[in-house]
């Protein structure tokens, strides 16, 4: 593998986390359980989508054979995407959608912040956007994941759930494979054993200030860096791509 | 001062164009007009993210992504400025809300009509925006100031949304020839639901009058749906798109369009319930409330529990 075929894998796995992420997300717009928490929500959705837009053009660049990034959007099938399966677990009630974006977050903000120092200018231009639109973030959930856990007892219970049925997807996030270790050489990726023990510290933190508990001793589910996800993806694809599918002549 | 001097003050303030402030003394009758006039513009804007909310999920590039979910997120924007704007008047967003969910609060109906392919995002943001506007344009000096000033940023906001539409629709006309005629159907079938939302003919709209008196409507229905007619052929024409009446033709001696009249009859099934997507809209809208109650309710229980240790501290 080349450092320019590592790069352009990396990318994409970092648009593809982003845009599935985003497309959930959006599916709540109009839909929230009260007015300022639907316009939070859409603005988390606006902000996330915009960093995928950022990193899949990008990773077009890198590509280099003449594809634009809605053409890596909308026109690969679901083996060819590298997002973390849990961006693609399904909203579920409002507790799993706001600790699915607590676990997004607060990984991200460490992620990025790691990015930022990168070699590549153009991946730690865009960190350098998304933390300060993460740290946001971030705290809007954990205050949220708050709220649940020490709120009333459904809504402790059900973030309670939610967390145990997350907590197996979260394992994903820190696996690194031969692109990792190509771009750990050339200064371009983020060791992921860093930010694992950065955001397990963090998590431990605020789940205990949620009186919420971790789950222990999870078998954690995997496939996403090689392009193998939950049965989810493929129906996130089907609805999103469908319109440039039917009309692949057609601009928009 | 006796109850004439307020009346005197207030009527003084309209005769000078001044604006009427939520601390002003104002007739019962202005009140319940505004609440009832704010709140339904509140309850439109939230019921409108749901026709185009439906297709965030399925638009066709990244940008038109990130576009309409800017879109989306400004309507509830404008929703929270109107609700804040009716609460200067007195009653509670619980209260409008509840009125909206039971079905007793009225909408715009154009929401009605269900978005069923992209070229409805464009047509919804070129002409039913554009209808907005110009329904919208003269509150922004309307009597009473906080309405007034809600609509000054949302009038901004909603020229965007035009421009954002009309550029979806210039992308689909001067597309493929099947973008085309995915445009000139979305053109078909929202026309004439966008020339009801200026209201019934003048000789049978029952809340005009004191709303003309109050600088809360300034034009009448009759004239706006003229004026959109009139900017709106032109546009039409530049798409290389037909409008779908046969009987429009320019008429020089008014300087105007003569154009067919909507089918009022529909106009009043939809008003009453009967529309396309009513039903929908409102069991979507009594979802989103009754499964965010638990949520709203943990928000609450847990700054309960805040404060009283704040207390206790």
């Amino acid at each position: 593998m080349t450092t320019q075929e590592a790069l352009f894998n990396y990318t994409l796995r970092l648009g593809d986390t982003n845009l599935i992420l985003a497309q959930r997300l959006s599916e709540w717009t109009g839909h929230g359980p009260f007015l300022e928490e639907d316009l939070a929500l859409t603005n988390i959705a606006l902000d996330i989508t915009g960093a995928a837009k950022s990193l899949l053009e990008y990773a077009a660049t890198i590509e280099n054979k003449g594809r634009s990034a809605d053409d890596l959007a909308y026109f690969r099938n679901d083996r060819q995407f590298f997002n973390a399966q849990i961006t693609e677990q399904p909203n579920g009630d409002y507790a799993k959608t706001i600790a699915r974006q607590a676990i997004m977050d607060c990984f991200d903000y460490y992620f990025f912040t790691e990015l930022a120092k990168s070699k590549d200018e153009t991946l730690a231009g865009i960190a350098q956007k998304s933390i300060k639109e993460v740290t946001y973030h971030l705290r809007h959930t954990s205050s949220w994941l708050e709220r649940f856990g020490d709120g009333t007892e459904e809504s402790h219970n059900k973030a309670q759930t939610a967390i145990n049925q997350l907590w197996q997807y979260t394992g994903e996030l820190f696996e690194m494979n031969e692109v990792d270790e190509i771009l750990l050489k050339e200064g371009i990726a983020v060791d992921l054993n860093l930010v694992k023990a950065k955001w397990e510290k963090h998590m431990a933190d605020l789940l205990a200030k949620c009186t919420l508990t971790q789950p222990e001793n999870v078998f954690m589910q995997t496939g996403s860096r090689k392009g193998i996800h939950t049965e989810h993806l493929a129906f996130i694809l089907a609805e999103m791509q469908a319109l440039p599918r039917m009309y692949p002549d057609a601009k928009w | 001062m006796e109850l004439t001097q307020f009346e005197d003050v207030f009527e003084g303030k309209l005769a000078k164009n001044e604006m009427v402030e939520p601390k002003d003394w104002m007739p019962d009758n202005y009140r319940k007009h505004l609440i009832r006039q704010i709140s339904q513009h509140a309850h439109s804007e939230i019921v409108g993210m749901l026709p185009e909310g439906n297709w965030i999920t399925r638009a066709p590039s990244l940008r038109a992504k990130v576009v309409l979910l800017a879109k989306v997120q400004d309507e509830g924007g404008h929703g929270l400025y109107l609700y804040t704007a009716a609460e200067t008047l007195g009653v509670s967003r619980d209260e409008l809300l509840n009125n909206l969910h039971t079905g007793k609060a009225k909408y715009s109906s154009i929401f009605n009509y269900p978005t069923l392919t992209w070229a409805d995002i464009g047509a919804v943001g070129w002409l039913v925006d554009g209808a907005a506007i110009m329904n919208q344009v003269m509150l922004q000096r309307t009597s009473y100031g906080p309405y007034a000033r809600a609509m000054v940023r949302i009038c901004k906001e909603e020229s965007f949304h035009q421009r954002q539409g009309f550029e979806i629709m210039t992308h689909l006309s001067f597309g493929t020839a099947d973008q085309k005629a995915m445009a000139q159907d979305a053109l078909n079938r929202w026309w004439y639901p966008t020339m009801m939302m200026f209201g019934p003919p003048d000789a049978e709209s029952p809340n005009s009058e004191n709303a003309m008196k109050w600088r809360i409507k300034r034009e009448t229905n009759d004239q706006l749906r003229q004026k959109f007619v009139n900017q709106t052929v032109p546009q039409v024409e530049y798409l290389g798109l037909t409008v779908p009446d046969a009987n429009l033709k320019w008429n020089e001696a008014k300087k105007g369009y003569d154009y067919s009249e909507p089918n009022w009859a529909e106009f009043k099934q939809v008003i009453s319930g009967n529309g396309p997507c009513n039903k929908e809209r409102l069991a979507a809208r009594n979802k989103a409330h009754d499964e965010g109650a638990w949520v709203r309710e943990a928000a609450q229980a847990f700054a309960k529990k805040r404060k009283e240790v704040y207390e206790a501290a």
